[in-house]
């Protein structure tokens, strides 16, 4: 049968050998625009200063480097961030489902301000003008931004993993008796969460990249990290490559990672 | 022996917007009795089983379950629940637990019994239903009519006074209707007051003491089943049970 389908364009083009230098080609060619591009301008690559900002080994031993600790600084952050972010956003959905006029009001109230305005101005409202009032410092600007902004998206999570969870399903659990939040907690919840991780992850990883934006405040994270070894040493492209990759490591072992947990999950239901 | 009262309608009706899904329903069912609901499909008959443990909430009348009164949003209505068990056609098993844990998980948190009594509990009502064998599996790697033994079971944990049955097996495939039936046929006889909306007229005729035939949300007809089944006093239940009767 398969000798005797027609040799299309589209297959020979899928045929593994094709297909790989096809694809070798591609990426060559991409790098290599760049590279002829920086050559034009005169760009002079130092690719042998760059290891140093990441570690370096010393009399004392392993050091680790600036772009190291700025990597820590933005898990750190995240990490701090994505919790409050699942609080908060649990916190909306749940009062968006509560039934309760005000309950839902204020949630979607909440839920319209903080998606249309932009990431950047929520935290210069945090940081120029709630900072100063409340006394945050810039780190507590930067987390709180970032946790509110996510908080709203991941509601949106909540409340549709919650919603997918079949009806009868209340209706069983409010029949032996369970109270409201006791279905929530047993019954609802625990099923959800298979509906909730992967979109969860995407947000993990989206909270990860706007991270980045706090840099124009000025917090020691990877971005600001990498503006300050280019504005010491003028290696842009070197360091925002690098910067770049880190960024892409991070996420692609995140992602990684959670798709192993969910294939878990998949295997326990 | 004049037995107490367990539900008592009283003209109770139901509106879902211009939809009346009960008008005008009375009903008395007393302790011990099996009160078998049938109907047309739309009749009203899921709708008036629903209202018994509050799942649905009447709009007129008074409705009264164990001597409460029940109203929407009634703050006696989780305590009532517990008293009231209820089977439903989907079967609606919580599938993230496993069978034991789907028996226990009421127990354990609304009647607040520990994890041995709970277990123990469970494991009796398991055998009661026949498949001690299932119980640490999921839901889903049951069948139909083992998922539908399994709910029973897990309503008979709660250890209630009413049991309520929405045509418990009309979604299962007709040779699983039996096994179901048969466990329903047991629990008939241990005594325990049921309510059962279904199609399955060998089984009312074997268990009803009264049999009560709705249409268009009204209860047409309350009869014994010898006389329902042999000369029902409405032309409409007349219909229906040629037309079920016939297949």
């Amino acid at each position: 049968m398969l000798a005797n389908r027609p040799l299309t364009l589209k297959r020979a083009l899928n045929s593994p050998p094709v297909a790989v230098s096809f694809y070798v080609v591609v990426v060559a060619a991409i790098a290599w625009v760049s590279y002829a591009g920086a050559m034009q301008m005169g760009y002079n690559w130092q690719w042998y200063q760059v290891p140093k900002y990441i570690y370096t080994f010393t009399d004392d031993g392993f050091q680790v480097g600036e772009i190291l600790t700025g990597l820590w600084a933005t898990i750190v952050l995240s990490t701090a961030s994505f919790i409050l972010a699942t609080v908060l956003g649990l916190c909306i959905a749940l009062l968006r489902l509560s039934g309760l006029v005000v309950g839902k009001g204020v949630a979607i109230g909440y839920l319209e301000f903080v998606r249309n305005i932009p990431l950047l101005v929520l935290l210069y409202l945090f940081y120029y003008v709630l900072g100063p009032v409340f006394g945050f410092d810039r780190w507590t600007a930067a987390a709180l931004t970032l946790a509110v902004f996510h908080s709203a998206l991941i509601s949106e999570i909540f409340r549709a993993g919650i919603n997918s969870v079949a009806s009868g399903q209340w209706e069983a659990a409010a029949s032996i008796g369970m109270s409201r939040a006791q279905a929530y907690r047993y019954i609802i919840l625990p099923q959800s969460v298979r509906f909730m991780l992967p979109p969860l992850t995407g947000e993990v990883v989206h909270l990860i990249k706007s991270s980045a934006i706090v840099s124009v405040i000025a917090v020691a994270e990877l971005t600001t990290v990498g503006r300050n070894i280019i504005s010491d040493t003028y290696m842009s492209f070197e360091i925002w490559f690098t910067v770049a990759a880190v960024y892409l490591a991070l996420t692609l072992v995140l992602s990684f990672g959670v798709s192993i947990v969910e294939k878990r999950f998949e295997a326990a239901h | 022996m004049l037995k107490s009262s367990v539900i008592v309608a009283q003209e109770i009706g139901k509106s879902f917007g211009d939809f009346k899904a009960l008008s005008d329903v009375s009903l008395t069912v007393h302790q011990g009795e099996r009160v078998v609901v049938c109907g047309p499909s739309g009749s009203g008959k899921s709708t008036l089983i629903r209202c018994f443990n509050g799942l649905e909430s009447h709009d007129v009348g008074h409705l009264t379950v164990n001597n409460v009164e029940l109203f929407e949003d009634a703050p006696q209505i989780r305590q009532l629940r517990q008293d009231v068990g209820m089977v439903f056609q989907q079967f609606n098993l919580f599938p993230h637990l496993t069978v034991l844990e789907n028996l226990m998980i009421g127990p354990m948190k609304v009647r607040k019994l520990d994890r041995a009594q709970a277990e123990a509990t469970a494991r009796k009502y398991l055998d009661r239903v026949r498949i001690p064998e299932q119980a640490d599996k999921r839901p889903a790697q049951l069948s139909g009519g083992q998922q539908q033994r399994v709910a029973i079971a897990r309503a008979l944990c709660m250890e209630p006074q009413v049991m309520l049955f929405d045509e418990p097996t009309s979604a299962l495939d007709p040779e699983m209707i039996g096994e179901v039936l048969d466990v329903m046929v047991e629990l008939a006889d241990t005594g325990m007051t049921m309510v059962v909306v279904t199609h399955e007229m060998g089984f009312a005729r074997k268990v009803a003491d009264t049999m009560v035939f709705m249409e268009a949300g009204r209860i047409v007809e309350i009869s014994p089943p010898e006389v329902f089944f042999t000369n029902p006093q409405s032309a409409r239940a007349r219909v229906f049970l040629d037309q079920i009767l016939e297949h």
